[in-house]
């Protein structure tokens, strides 16, 4: 049981990370219509910079600098390459942010080399948000942070579950964020142009608002969240050069699963894909283990067949890719997207 | 049901057309027999548009039944239509601005002629094909330009090019929207004689707002406002009809916007 | 219609059957001019990369279909195909044999794009290129996950000299791979410019102009890309299994991203608007992988760029702005501009000398100066360690960015008006 409630909350924090990086991507697409297809070098250049920052002023201030200047990153882009490029179209928009994220790949591993970073959390983080105690009569225990020794198996009785602190910190950021954004949008003159310029920017240009600048901003507000994504992921997880093309291709899963262009698709899509990828990644269950419960007799070598060995957990990178294929099989549209987009 | 008999060229009953909560066109019922010239007017935003969209197949209507030559075709995509004998110009120019007049018009019709999605013959060996883009070339008075791409051409004619690629497949139903929109008194005079040489025999429907061209080339009028057909008639019947000049009150229709 | 400036071409009457039969020539007598094994081994693979870059461009230069997973139906195809050398080899087949590999991996590409194109060609545009991303990421994976098929980390070796030499020929030495290649790669190339000529060559092109249009003269235009994308996989396919038999063994990276992203940026770089373009591209696509890599570490950073810099002011690629100064030469209007040209060359190189010095000291830092403090760089030794190195150079970059920059803005405004000049130019000729 614990194992379960601690994998939810493992998945949703996975999921509400990729949310943060899908709905900075989704925004962009719907405002300007280019697929930022360097949202996840910018993930990782928040990460990397958060490294390097909080060498010199701590984690918490990086937290706070970093994405600011990824977000000046991202909107110096938009100014003098992206606005060049949008009156070509969409697939040469597509191009130059393939492009830059080959750029930012090569700078990256330029400066910091093909190595894996160590970039810890800070102390604070480090521990466990919380711990669930399973008692062997069946009950539930729950204990803040860590539980002490005694109690924990093989000194105590209990099997514990720890929560990591970092995963609470990154479901904490990133709904404060959310919201902040949502209120942002719904309740201020800057969001009500937004929300204009999403549906007829042409008109909002008319009306003397500078359509141009709405761009720029939307566009550095939605790396700027990718950055402070990419402090929070490289800490938690890992930071290398091949995070933003992992990343990256799950993200646009996401989008394209959640539909394109839908805000709440891409919620229930990140949801659901973070859920998905952890319990997928913890189950070593195989197709002949599998089988083999079902009742099914099968002999010492096609038990040892590769097709049989496979397991659940092997197949955990595959699986929101076969989740893009059989949702463009039965639903193309996405979950949530709308037919005539 | 079936069509009413004897098949008339295009049949609409009872089309709805919803967009979320507005209704766009409410309870269109209209019969055009094959070789008549039907002239469609209306105010703007009366859904003449919107009709064009469900007839040629751009979409479906929310309810409704459409016939073309006694075969249904509501919910069938755009291609399908089209290959039944139905094909329509747009008001906004919609061509292929990258490639020549000339092969605008060779790639309106290939389908027609048979070549599919052949890739097994040159399209230089075709030469009935080039026979009729240049029948056609001649037909729209654009030999000159033959080589020229679509996208440098004058304003007139691209709208000429657009109606050679609406006819080139040999369509007996022809759907125009708004052809002359943009154009000049002298242009649309022009235009509008080319337009009637060129559709010789076939079934026309033309959205138009200048009531000279009306007058002068529809064998029936329709008039649509805020979705519904208030009539159809001959020119001198609508003149004279009360609703008519109610809807309008003595304004003048609005020229192409 | 666009904003953009399109420019027109009239064909260029140089007789098709000089221009083909200089190429077959090409092809034969290359070997003969650069004999060393190492040429002959970088020349087979250009014959790769050069179909495997045409039929990427089937795609987008002449469909509008921007695919990030191509190197799938390349990579599936050299995979099937070794496993066919393989089965060869034990079958006790005869050499010439050999020579069907690479129409077995063609037709290898064909399947699967048969069987992806289904769910990718369902949607156009930006949609489309998300799948080709992840059915690429799907396959890939896959491919370090199957050890079956796809071997793991060894992948696949197979020999191809499957048995005694026939006729003289066994397929051991380089040079006769070579000719097996040319001869694959003339034909691919032959083929995929008749198809250009073909209904559905043509279709496929108004298709990408105008979708929607394309329904209303009777085309269905998902069937049209479905039908295009499993010829270039056909194609892709053949590219793959050429690769199979001159490298006689294949790993993941064939159907990985990193793959499929240097066909598309290669052959971008050569062209995507004329046929010859993504031919340029296959050419670069080896010297740089085999050559430029020797240069210089950072060559992949100058190559994102020139690419991001080429999509900004040059998006028709090297085979774009070779007809258009081809173009202006025709019409006597070449000359103007070399003092422009001058300029920006002189300045483009101060630009790339003074960038190559800061990213050559950067990385050498970054390696850990274990290895001293000086750096190599153009027959200077930079200290990396002095500060007047880095201030000199990061001067002379941003000088001569500037400076480049005021160079291209005048070329911009010299080239517009001769541009102008020329259209009124080709308008006159029409009307008279």
């Amino acid at each position: 049981m614990e194992f379960f409630i601690i994998s939810l909350l493992n998945g949703i924090s996975f999921g509400l990370l990729l949310f943060m990086l899908s709905s900075g991507l989704t925004l962009i697409f719907s405002m300007m219509g280019v697929l930022n297809f360097a949202h996840a070098s910018f993930y990782m250049v928040g990460a990397y910079l958060g490294f390097a920052v909080s060498q010199v002023v701590g984690f918490w201030a990086a937290l706070l600098l970093v994405p600011l200047l990824v977000g000046l990153l991202g909107a110096w882009f938009e100014k003098f390459s992206l606005r060049k490029v949008h009156k070509y179209g969409h697939v040469p928009e597509l191009l130059v942010t393939f492009g830059l994220s080959y750029i930012i790949l090569e700078l990256v591993q330029l400066i910091w080399g093909r190595i894996a970073l160590d970039f810890r959390p800070p102390e604070l983080l480090q521990g466990s948000a919380f711990t669930l105690l399973s008692q062997p009569d069946g009950s539930l225990g729950f204990a803040w942070g860590r539980a002490p020794l005694e109690m924990c198996q093989p000194l105590g009785t209990a099997i514990c579950s720890l929560f990591p602190a970092t995963r609470a910190f990154i479901m904490g950021v990133a709904i404060l964020m959310l919201i902040s954004l949502w209120l942002l949008i719904t309740r201020t003159r800057v969001g009500l142009v937004i929300q204009a310029a999403l549906k007829h920017p042409e008109m909002v240009e008319a009306l003397g608002h500078n359509v141009p600048r709405v761009f720029m901003l939307v566009f550095g507000a939605g790396t700027g969240l990718a950055g402070l994504a990419g402090v929070m992921g490289g800490s938690t997880f890992v930071t290398e050069p091949a995070m933003a093309l992992t990343v990256g291709a799950i993200v646009f899963v996401v989008v394209v699963v959640g539909g394109l262009g839908s805000l709440a698709g891409a919620f229930l899509a990140s949801l659901l894909i973070g859920v998905m990828q952890t319990f997928a990644v913890a189950i070593d269950q195989s197709l002949g283990s599998l089988l083999l419960g079902l009742g099914v007799a099968l002999s010492a070598e096609a038990q040892a067949h590769e097709l049989m060995r496979f397991t659940v957990s092997k197949a955990a990178p595959l699986l929101p890719f076969l989740l893009l294929v059989l949702v463009l099989i039965f639903r193309p549209q996405g979950l949530l997207g709308n037919r005539y987009h | 049901m079936s069509s009413s008999a004897p098949p008339y060229a295009i049949e609409l009953k009872g089309v709805c057309k919803r967009f979320g909560k507005a209704e766009i066109i409410r309870g269109v019922n209209l019969a055009v027999a094959a070789g008549e010239r039907v002239a469609i007017i209306g105010p703007n935003g009366a859904g003449k548009s919107t009709l064009f969209n469900l007839m040629s197949g751009r979409f479906g209507p929310s309810s409704g039944e459409i016939w073309l030559n006694g075969q249904r075709i509501d919910g069938k995509p755009a291609y399908a239509i089209n290959r039944m004998g139905l094909s329509r110009s747009f008001q906004i120019t919609n061509l292929f601005p990258k490639l020549s007049v000339f092969e605008n018009l060779r790639c309106a019709v290939l389908w027609s002629m048979g070549y599919r999605y052949s890739f097994l013959k040159f399209l230089a060996d075709l030469e009935d094909v080039i026979e009729r883009v240049d029948e056609l070339l001649h037909q729209m008075r654009l030999e000159k330009k033959r080589d020229t791409l679509a996208m440098n051409l004058t304003y007139a004619e691209q709208r000429a090019l657009e109606i050679g690629v609406t006819l080139a497949g040999g369509a007996g139903v022809l759907l125009l929207d708004e052809p002359t929109a943009g154009m000049s008194k002298s242009e649309t005079k022009r235009f509008i004689d080319l337009i009637r040489e060129v559709t010789e025999g076939k079934t026309l429907l033309t959205v138009e707002h200048d009531m000279g061209v009306v007058f002068g080339l529809a064998d029936k009028i329709a008039v649509l406002v805020y979705g519904e057909l208030i009539a159809f008639d001959t020119p001198e019947a609508v003149r004279a009809n009360a609703r008519v000049q109610e809807a309008y009150l003595g304004s003048v229709p609005a020229e192409a916007h | 219609m666009t904003a953009a400036k399109y420019y027109q071409f009239r064909p260029i009457n140089v007789g098709r059957w000089f221009i083909w039969s200089l190429f077959a020539l090409v092809l034969l007598l290359a070997p003969l001019v650069f004999d060393s094994s190492f040429a002959i081994s970088m020349m087979a693979q250009m014959g790769i990369a050069i179909v495997a870059c045409l039929s990427f461009n089937m795609l987008l230069g002449q469909g509008g279909m921007l695919s990030f997973g191509h190197a799938v139906y390349a990579g599936l195809g050299s995979y099937v195909a070794i496993h066919a050398l393989l089965l060869l080899g034990e079958a006790g087949l005869p050499v010439p044999a050999v020579a069907l590999i690479p129409l077995i991996g063609g037709l290898a590409g064909l399947f699967f794009a048969v069987l992806f194109g289904y769910v990718t060609t369902k949607k156009a545009g930006t949609a489309f290129a998300m799948i080709t991303l992840g059915v690429g990421e799907l396959v890939f994976i896959a491919s370090m996950v199957f050890f079956i098929f796809f071997g793991g980390e060894a992948g696949v070796s197979a020999d191809r000299v499957i048995g005694a030499p026939f006729l003289g020929i066994s397929f051991g030495p380089g040079i006769e791979v070579y000719y097996l290649i040319a001869f694959y790669t003339f034909l691919c190339v032959v083929l995929m410019f008749a198809y250009t000529r073909t209904p559905l060559g043509r279709i496929i092109n108004a298709v990408r102009d105008n979708p929607e249009r394309i329904e209303f003269i009777g085309y269905d235009p998902q069937t049209v890309r479905y039908l295009v994308f499993m010829l270039a996989g056909f194609f892709a396919g053949i590219a793959g299994g050429m690769a199979a038999v001159l490298f006689e063994i294949v790993t993941s990276e064939v159907v990985g991203p990193i793959r499929s992203g240097s066909y598309l940026l290669f052959a971008f770089l050569g062209g995507v608007t004329f046929f010859f373009g993504p031919i340029i591209g296959g050419i670069l696509m080896v010297l740089a992988f085999v050559m430029f890599s020797e240069i210089t570490k950072a060559w992949m950073l100058y190559l994102g760029l020139i690419f991001v810099f080429m999509v900004m002011y040059a998006p028709g690629g090297i085979a774009g702005l070779i007809m258009m100064n081809l173009r202006l030469a025709m019409f006597g209007r070449l000359r103007e501009l070399w003092a422009s040209y001058l300029g920006l060359g002189v300045t483009a190189l101060a630009l790339l000398a003074s960038m190559g010095a800061l990213i050559e000291m950067i990385y050498h830092l970054q390696l850990g100066t274990a290895m001293g403090d000086e750096v190599p760089f153009l027959g200077m030794s930079l200290n990396t360690l002095d500060a007047d190195v880095w201030f000199g150079a990061v001067f002379v970059a941003l000088t001569s960015f500037g400076l480049f920059e005021l160079c291209r803005r005048s070329f911009s405004r010299q080239w517009a008006e001769i541009q102008t000049d020329i259209e009124k130019e080709i308008k006159r000729r029409e009307t008279s």
